[in-house]
């Protein structure tokens, strides 16, 4: 091929060319990124530091609100009610769905029936399930403890006992376990088989198969449900404040119930203490950082990727 | 005979979960179909057969209106966010240009952005453009695309072999003809989760709902559901018949979506957690 003059300055043009073409198709992104994230991000670090209610400008206090916040008894209430909820929930939720994938995994046939069964609950709407946990948990005459009685157990006061409310909400979070029962049955059936054929000429039963080889070779998966099920589980919302909290009425309201999310929510848009809710929702970001770090800090050494080194 | 015993335990402990996950809606339909006084007597077949909770709902909550209302958002919600989170996950996917691992490094980072941080300042935003009570800021944010959907359409993308592009790069079409005449139709099971998940997150929300609707008319379904409840739950004397028959009619349309796109949904969600 004979070198022709206008190459040198033909590819710099196609390189040009490709680069405007690139820029015009994720434009719709970065024109959202500096409307919908970018600015709001700053905006709300500024308001964070302001006393602003809407209707008039925002009044700078420097980090009054960051004071305010560590004073307010609500909020270490919420931190507290928040994190006892994530503690409890997402361990049970990996047990259960780990527990539901493996008895899928093991009986191959009319599996989607049962994965059907399972996935079913997950598309229901979040406030109908908290309205279904008002009345399957229902003190008096509630599903749950009909059920409870036929064994002779009374069942507490689910909604409406301070103590109970946390459980109730913890087990009704265990109906929608579907997807992650899904996420982990794909992971089960990614599983060579040799390793269980060669752990069974070796003798090992079920469970120890199961320990030594099934848990420690869907751990990335595990382990990823457990990162993103504790943070949606520090940031619900829906669930509880259709069961305890609404419009206005804080009659019913309950302090067992009240997670960050819903004390944000409150004094963003109900008491319109904007400033404050923006140091809120930056405490929560922290919060959120903090927690997440310390889970992968803890938890990698028991992750274990395929082709990794020892 | 051991494997058979432990064969049958698995589907006995099987069918009594599935019983368990479907029970409560069982439940929920039949006492839809009992009046008052029988809700919560715990009979599947309902001693007294009765429609009128429906006429009553019908009658006490602008449930049609809410359902257009809500059917809009989601349809604009949906397809708003996959045409252009499928253009910008082409754009990362297709073309080489200075700075693309970078900015597909910030998209990646929005997504561990949480929610709360955003949520005042866009608020203010629409506020200050007068929709607040109004349904385009349930939807509109969403013709900018999405991160996690760009992710998920990126990575489909990136699994296809460049020849076909190539081939039509070389005939002469131009970029856009190549994204929606080859690539978008090669990436449909991926468009199809992306449409199905939208919709569902859109059908299903309460929050944003809370935020910017004021006006019983502009109400979606789950803010019309929660009004119902702080109205006839906790507004005096429960009317549990009218909240139960609600949620129903609420939780249907996701049944029937979830058995239109039963395949996609699961296979979606599979491969949502191998990513991690």
């Amino acid at each position: 091929m004979s070198p022709s003059p206008s190459k040198v300055p033909r590819r710099r043009s196609t390189r040009f060319v490709e680069t405007r073409a690139a820029l015009l198709f994720i434009s719709p992104w970065l024109i959202g990124f500096f409307i919908f994230t970018a600015w709001p991000v700053i905006n709300s670090a500024y308001l964070s530091l302001t006393d602003y209610d809407v209707i008039n400008d925002p009044n700078f206090i420097g980090f009054d609100n960051y004071v305010t916040l560590f004073e307010d008894p609500k909020v270490g209430l919420a931190l507290r009610n928040t994190f006892i909820f994530m503690v409890m929930s997402v361990p049970t939720q990996l047990v259960v769905s780990l527990g539901l994938a493996l008895l899928l995994n093991a009986a191959t046939r009319a599996s989607g029936f049962f994965r059907t069964a399972f996935f079913l609950p997950k598309m229901t709407p979040p406030v109908a399930v908290g309205i279904l946990l008002l009345m399957l948990f229902n003190g008096q005459n509630g599903l749950i403890n009909s059920f409870l009685g036929i064994f002779g157990i009374e069942g507490p006061a689910w909604t409406t006992d301070p103590d109970w409310v946390k459980p109730g909400l913890v087990l009704m979070s265990l109906w929608t376990v579907g997807a992650s029962v899904v996420i982990i049955l794909a992971a089960l059936r990614g599983v060579p088989q040799e390793l269980y054929d060669s752990a069974l000429v070796d003798g090992a039963g079920w469970w120890r198969r199961t320990l030594r080889i099934t848990v420690p070779m869907i751990s990335p998966t595990l382990f990823f449900l457990f990162i993103v099920d504790s943070i949606n589980a520090l940031q619900s919302f829906t669930e509880a404040y259709t069961a305890f909290f609404g419009s206005g009425n804080t009659t019913y309201s309950n302090d067992a119930a009240l997670f960050y999310a819903i004390y944000l929510f409150q004094q963003a848009f109900e008491f319109l203490h904007m400033g404050y809710a923006s140091a809120l929702a930056w405490l929560l970001f922290i919060v959120i950082m903090a927690i997440t770090v310390v889970q992968i800090l803890v938890t990698r050494r028991f992750v274990h990727y395929e082709g990794e080194r020892p | 005979m051991k494997r058979r015993i432990r064969l049958i335990l698995t589907w006995t402990a099987l069918s009594a979960f599935a019983v368990a996950f479907i029970y409560p809606f069982v439940w929920l339909l039949s006492a839809s179909f009992k009046p008052r006084g029988e809700v919560f007597d715990h009979r599947i077949l309902p001693e007294t057969f009765t429609f009128d909770n429906y006429i009553k709902v019908w009658q006490e909550a602008p449930l049609a209106l809410w359902m257009f209302n809500t059917l809009l958002v989601t349809v604009l919600a949906a397809v708003a966010v996959t045409i252009t989170s499928a253009m910008v996950a082409w754009g990362f996917a297709y073309f080489r240009f200075p700075g693309r691992g970078a900015l597909f490094g910030v998209v990646l980072a929005t997504m561990m952005l949480p929610g709360a941080v955003t949520m005042i300042p866009v608020f203010l935003i629409w506020n200050s453009l007068g929709m607040v009570g109004t349904l385009t800021p349930l939807w509109a944010q969403n013709l900018f695309g999405s991160a996690f959907y760009i992710f998920l359409l990126r990575q489909f993308f990136l699994g296809l072999p460049r020849e076909p592009f190539e081939a039509a790069k070389i005939d002469g079409a131009n970029n856009w003809k190549i994204f929606t005449r080859i690539a978008l139709p090669l990436c449909k099971p991926a468009v199809v989760v992306t449409l199905l998940f939208e919709f569902q997150a859109a059908w299903t929300d309460l929050m944003r709902p809370l935020i910017y609707l004021r006006d019983s008319s502009t109400f979606t379904v789950p803010r019309g559901l929660k009004a119902l409840l702080d109205q006839f739950g906790f507004g005096g004397e429960w009317h549990w018949e009218i909240v139960m028959t609600a949620s129903v009619i609420t939780t249907i349309p996701m049944i029937i979506l979830f058995f239109l796109g039963q395949k996609h949904f699961v296979k979606g969600i599979a491969t949502t957690g191998s990513k991690g």
